[in-house]
């Protein structure tokens, strides 16, 4: 696994014991398996997560209640070598809305060997989280508007005072 | 980060957060800052000098005036917490997709 970062984006890689098609089945199909379970900004534990295998379909978490939580779009659906998708998810762990605030994830897949593949995912255009952010400014009325980083230093002033 | 406790002191100071928070929504000249606050534009030179000793804004020259900018090194935390899930996610994925086939439902 390696790691590398341009300034606004973030790129990880891994080779897998698989074939190519195999491996894009369990990425797609299995997603909710594998993230993290931290990953979780409904109130309740999630009882499945779901990956719509077509461009303009959501990836989405449904709680143990019903809930749903729409965290992702599908941009790009090309088995087994590529999917594109939005990352709708606020520096703050809440669903962005706007779609001109949503990163994007990359994850492309590439045949080593009839059995090895690399699984390479490039989240992108992160700057995108940071532009335009009337929400800090109105972030003193709610802590919602804060990005993570000025959370941070709000939690701290917090604590100093 | 190492800069953290710079970034807090910068953000500490309500109208220097103020300043900050209007180069946030857009990029903006001191002259535009100025406008937009009742200080003199002498005061929020010295706030954006201390924002960006802090990392938190970034100048970049345009005619005469300088344009300030969020600095993108400011995204390095939500960098980090990104590296972090997918490095999570991936080191998961491989265990599940290197099961044996016969494995699956």
């Amino acid at each position: 696994m390696s790691t590398h970062a341009a300034d606004t984006s973030v790129k990880q890689s891994v080779v897998v014991e698989a074939p190519i098609e195999r491996a894009f089945k369990v990425f797609t199909e299995d997603f909710g398996s594998f993230k993290p379970a931290e990953h979780n900004l409904l109130a309740v534990q999630i009882a499945e997560t779901v990956f719509e295998p077509r461009v303009g379909g959501h990836i989405y978490d449904r709680g143990v209640d019903g809930s749903e939580c729409r965290w992702a779009r599908v941009l790009a659906y090309q088995p087994p070598n590529r999917v594109v998708l939005s990352w709708n998810i606020s520096p703050q762990w809440q669903i962005e809305t706007d779609p001109e605030k949503a990163s994007e994830w990359e994850v492309r897949f590439t045949a080593e060997t009839a059995n090895r593949t690399r699984v390479e995912i490039e989240h992108r255009k992160l700057e995108r989280h940071g532009e335009g952010w009337e929400s800090v400014r109105d972030g003193v009325a709610g802590d919602g508007g804060w990005p993570l980083y000025l959370q941070r230093y709000a939690d701290l002033l917090a604590h100093q005072a | 980060m190492a800069n953290d406790n710079a970034q807090l002191t910068a953000l500490a100071d309500t109208t220097r957060r103020a300043v900050f928070e209007l180069v946030a929504e857009r990029p903006r000249s001191v002259a535009e800052i100025t406008r937009a606050l009742p200080v003199t534009q002498s005061a929020v030179s010295q706030h954006l000098k201390v924002l960006k000793a802090a990392q938190l804004v970034r100048a970049e020259p345009k005619g005469a005036s300088n344009i300030y900018h969020v600095d993108p090194d400011g995204l390095a935390s939500l960098r980090a917490e990104l590296d972090r899930f997918w490095s999570k996610t991936l080191a998961a994925y491989k265990i599940a997709v290197e099961q044996p086939p016969e494995e699956e439902r």
